[in-house]
């Protein structure tokens, strides 16, 4: 009974506890460029979910035969592979979002959420809590792009899942009344979305202080490369880094 | 097209940070103090001229083998494997350069932007040449928005007068958000 309770807890805790992108803060660039509307964000969580269970559960496979000293390299050749897979599915089934993802979809490979998920999960974990937690991570990404995607679409367009039915977009769009008559341009556009990504961080922050927890801050937390990284394993601790070295120098 | 119109549209019009959103974690996570902010810049503008001298011959080849769609695959293997040797090669001959830039080079192997311009030159149908103006334009566009952001950070440090749930990291994207409105008025720049 315990063991299904810890397996159920592996596979919600990325969906809010520990949501990849608003409170780890892992895969900042495609959460900013695929968010301009719902379904594009969508398109990319599904995506991304995709590859990041299946290089889950491989790598969770691989990992006695992987050699520890090159398993970095090892697990990118596998992320690729699916990605590839992926971008043929896509490119197949669904053009329109190939198209509108453009250079995003090849780019889930150095998405630091699934670098991530392996270097810190997948290789010390079976196959099953392997395949549970990349569901969870997943879903959590793909909420948090939906939602991110749906108000930048609302406020910036004034339709939601518009091109929701690929290849026809004027088929199926639910449009919101007065927004859509003055529709607020910016927030679909570049700033907009670190506006409203910024308000998302601010509102979950506001959550945490008021269950008595430390928002987290930039750094090396979520680095898939924190052991890779020779010098000192944090980004922040740069100039600590810098120091130590001009010591051995 | 020519060479100045890449070039200037990759720095100002298309900036890979702040219009396009390539390279937003190391353009958050390196920029609280304008040395380093530098430093990330320089080792990236250096690798992104790197990786593209290196991936566009080699995807002529794909092109030619009719393999045109390990692409990804070859592409991060390629940029990883020179990052990897670019920083032997540095450390034996040029330890001062090492020293300044050494840091920053295993951060760069999963940074969206460098292979994000690999892709874009070869999706984007560019020339040798052009590619390589395009990857110094977008190494530059880096660079610049670095800079100008790590000064905003440093007026922002230990500001009290910041609503609570927005301080750290929230105001911190309120502030690239307008440093990207400001880039947005460059948009007619270039056709």
């Amino acid at each position: 009974m315990e063991k299904k309770i810890s397996k159920l807890a592996i596979l919600t805790k990325g969906i809010i506890k520990e949501n990849p992108v608003l409170v780890l803060l892992l895969g900042t660039c495609p959460t900013l460029a695929t968010t301009s509307s719902a379904f594009n964000g969508m398109g990319m969580g599904i995506a991304a979910t995709a590859v990041l269970i299946c290089s889950n559960i491989v790598i969770s496979i691989l990992a006695k035969l992987i050699p520890d000293k090159v398993r970095i390299p090892c697990y990118i050749v596998v992320i690729a592979g699916f990605v590839t897979l992926v971008q043929f599915i896509v490119q197949a089934f669904a053009e329109p979002l190939y198209n509108s993802l453009g250079v995003f979809l090849p780019l889930i490979v150095v998405n630091c959420i699934i670098l991530g998920r392996a270097e810190m999960f997948a290789n010390k974990n079976g196959v099953i809590d392997s395949a549970l937690d990349g569901i969870g991570m997943g879903l959590g990404f793909t909420l948090a792009l939906t939602v991110m995607g749906a108000v930048r679409e609302i406020i910036g367009n004034g339709t939601i899942f518009s091109s929701f039915f690929l290849g026809d977009p004027d088929a199926f769009t639910i449009t919101i009344p007065f927004v859509s008559e003055h529709p607020m341009m910016i927030i679909a556009l570049a700033p907009g979305g670190f506006f409203v990504f910024a308000c998302a961080i601010a509102a979950v922050n506001a959550l945490l202080a008021r269950k008595g927890k430390t928002p987290r801050e930039f750094s090396c937390q979520g680095c898939a490369l924190a052991s890779m990284c020779q010098q000192e394993k944090c980004i922040a601790e740069l100039d600590k880094a810098e120091i130590k070295k001009g010591v051995e120098a | 097209m020519n060479f100045f119109t890449i070039l200037v549209g990759m720095i100002l019009v298309n900036n890979y940070v702040l219009a396009q959103f390539l390279g937003i974690c190391p353009f958050l996570g390196v920029s609280k103090k304008l040395d380093s902010a530098v430093g990330m810049g320089i080792a990236v503008i250096f690798v992104m001229v790197l990786a593209t001298a290196a991936t566009w011959p080699i995807m002529q080849i794909l092109n030619a083998w009719e393999i045109g769609y390990l692409q990804t695959i070859v592409f991060i293997l390629i940029i990883a494997a020179l990052v990897q040797f670019v920083e032997m090669v540095l450390k034996k001959f040029i330890p001062a350069l090492h020293k300044s830039l050494g840091v920053y080079l295993p951060l760069i192997t999963t940074n969206c932007a460098v292979l994000g311009v690999c892709i874009s030159n070869i999706d984007a149908g560019y020339g040798y040449a052009e590619s390589l103006v395009n990857s110094v334009g977008a190494g530059v566009g880096f660079l610049l928005a670095m800079v100008i952001f790590s000064g905003m950070r440093m007026k922002l440090e230990g500001n009290e007068a910041i609503p609570k749930p927005f301080q750290g990291v929230p105001i911190t994207l309120v502030t690239a958000a307008m440093l990207s409105l400001g880039f947005m008025g460059f948009g007619g720049l270039v056709g």
